[in-house]
């Protein structure tokens, strides 16, 4: 099972302090928090999406990428890469692009977003958010998989003869993970291609996450991807770890209550008995955090939420410690000892590599001389199959 | 059909009367004892039970601005879903519905009460707000689609003693026990459920299941978008 951390990229008030980080700054601290998170053995480390302040991550594959160039072992991803607003090409290309980069240690997980002024942002509408984001993911899929690619639909202008650059890394494309809450649609689609499921287990009840959760899994053995058990789920969730309970509350407290996304509102300890909030000594968050697979099943990546709400670097990384020496180790063991054998590990591109080839030597696409129009047309590579011809309209 | 006793009818008060004792929450009890007691004529048994939104008034402050909710707001809004009949009985701020009461049915899921039968009814401190009842409450449940009696209940201090009042209440508890009887809210869910737009787990989510055998379902497996 893999465990990392996820950040949203918010740019937050310390309420205890009364400052307001720099883009900069936060910027700077993302970078380290990543290093760190490699640094206490940790295995993923997932950025989010936003175009609009007090968020700096617009453009996740360059910090993906510099971050990827200053680790050895983590997979870097997203949580999540906006699959309705980012035309489906640009995401084709850039996350190529950062699978070379990074050497494959490197996934993404899509989502809808639902900041309303974002759409028209970029020609889109929010009210066709579902459609919009279940066409562009056919689409991504199709650009990844085929060499050259005709294709029109709803949401974006016609392609015809298209290759998008480069070819994934070893011909194998990253690994998708779909994250919803409530939408069977977007479920469905990623049983349908044998993708992974992501809930992001932030507010309860737990009961939508659970149903879907259930449909995801009976669907992807419905596609014949697997058994029910062996479908591919990950779960968000949000810590505050101290090495004393009482600590933990004390520390966090003030962060809980001014926290853009639950302060002014319920107690700490009401979220905390409502939600997979976890806020206490090393133990208690472990104890918590097994709790999650008794709902939803044995699954494969749990990240935890460490940076939001203010929070300074010094105690992201604090925090990092704790979780990397005190509860991850833990819940390692604890994990394995209690999950189902037939539980398969989380995908990555080494295993996705080995199923796809075997022991023969990965695809590794060459292209064909430019034809001096700097077009594709039908052969792009040296071993593009004959069947893809390009379809032309006729003028 | 077998002969054994039918169900008991399940009423639901709903009551955002903030004193105890309340002239809101007697004036639904008053509607629920005589719906009772018809429904008895007609050799039905009613069980009723009551949701005082004053007790849940930080848990409904807490939905509203957050996606928390309480357990205890999760029973009643369960109970809510389940019932055959509900009594929703306001007092009159500013002369509308209380904002406890409309912030409650805020929360709840649009498909919940759907072709629900519901008795409307407001306690107010002078006879100026009668007009509450069928402008403000009855406009809120039309956006729910509940089916409610069409006699609307309103009490100022002075009806009290009225007997008027005891016959308003007749009629509406008459209207009200004869819609449960009907069946058709039981009948509106099997005949014409899917007519209406539904939320991924509300109410209709539970019994309805995921319906694979649409537009989207086809786009997001590979299928075209038009």
């Amino acid at each position: 099972m893999q465990f990392g951390i996820f950040s949203v990229s918010d740019i937050t008030r310390d309420p205890v302090s009364g400052e307001t980080p720099s883009e900069a700054e936060r910027i700077g601290a993302i970078v380290r928090i990543a290093q760190k998170a490699e640094e206490v053995g940790l295995d993923v480390f997932a950025i989010g999406e936003h175009h609009n302040p007090p968020f700096f991550s617009s453009a996740p594959t360059t910090l993906l990428a510099f971050i990827a160039a200053t680790t050895k072992r983590l997979i870097v991803s997203t949580a999540t890469t906006l699959i309705t607003t980012n035309d489906p090409v640009r995401i084709a290309e850039e996350y190529a692009m950062l699978q070379h980069l990074s050497n494959g240690r490197m996934d993404l997980m899509l989502g809808r977003g639902n900041t309303a002024p974002v759409y028209p942002w970029f020609g889109q509408d929010i009210r066709q958010s579902l459609p919009l984001a279940l066409e562009h993911y056919n689409l991504l899929h199709r650009l990844w998989r085929e060499d050259v690619v005709d294709w029109q639909g709803k949401y974006r202008t016609p392609l015809q003869g298209f290759t998008s650059i480069p070819r994934p890394l070893d011909d194998v494309p990253p690994f998708v993970w779909h994250g919803s809450i409530r939408t069977p649609e977007i479920a469905e689609q990623a049983a349908y291609y044998g993708d992974g499921f992501f809930a992001n287990n932030i507010f309860w009840p737990k009961e939508h996450y659970v149903r879907l959760i259930g449909f995801y899994r009976q669907r992807y053995a419905y596609y014949g991807h697997g058994t029910e058990q062996q479908a591919i789920v990950g779960l968000g969730g949000q810590a505050f770890i101290a090495r004393n309970s009482q600590d933990a509350k004390k520390e966090f407290r003030p962060y809980f209550d001014e926290a853009p996304v639950y302060g002014h509102g319920p107690s700490m300890e009401e979220f905390m008995d409502l939600t997979p909030l976890s806020v206490g000594s090393p133990a208690e968050v472990i104890d918590k955090t097994l709790t999650f697979r008794e709902h939803f099943g044995d699954y494969q990546r749990q990240l935890f939420l460490m940076d939001h709400a203010g929070l300074p670097l010094a105690t992201v990384l604090d925090q990092l410690d704790l979780l990397g020496a005190e509860v991850v180790p833990v819940l390692r063991k604890e994990i394995e000892a209690r999950q189902d054998p037939q539980t398969p590990a989380a995908p990555t591109h080494a295993a996705m590599v080995k199923a796809r080839y075997g022991d023969q030597a990965p695809r590794q696409p060459r292209p064909n001389a430019n034809r001096g129009d700097n077009v594709t047309g039908g052969s792009p590579y040296q071993d593009t199959v004959a069947e893809s011809r390009p379809q032309y309209p006729n003028l | 059909m077998n002969s054994a006793a039918p169900e008991p009818f399940t009423v639901v008060v709903v009551s955002a009367g903030t004193s105890d004792p309340s002239s809101t929450r007697l004036l639904a009890d008053r509607v629920a004892d005589r719906s009772c007691e018809l429904a008895a004529c007609h050799g039905r048994a009613v069980t009723s039970s009551v949701i005082e939104l004053r007790e849940m008034a930080a848990d409904v402050a807490t939905a509203l601005v957050s996606q928390l909710i309480t357990p205890r707001l999760q029973t009643a809004i369960a109970a809510l879903g389940e019932a055959d009949g509900i009594i929703a009985s306001t007092p009159v701020y500013k002369a509308g519905p209380s904002g406890l009461f409309t912030s409650f049915f805020d929360i709840l899921d649009d498909d919940l009460i759907i072709a629900r039968p519901v008795v409307l009814a407001a306690t107010a401190g002078t006879a100026r707000h009668a007009l509450t009842v069928d402008d403000q409450m009855r406009s809120m449940f039309a956006y729910l689609r509940a089916m409610t009696v069409p006699t609307a209940l309103f009490a100022a201090p002075e009806d009290w003693g009225d007997p008027a009042l005891n016959k308003r209440i007749d009629r509406a508890a008459v209207e009200f026990v004869l819609l449960m009887e009907s069946g058709f809210a039981s009948q509106i869910r099997d005949a014409s459920w899917e007519n209406y737009q539904h939320e991924y787990g509300s109410a209709g989510g539970t019994e309805v299941g995921i319906d694979l055998d649409t537009d989207l379902m086809r786009l997001a497996t590979g299928g075209p978008a038009a």
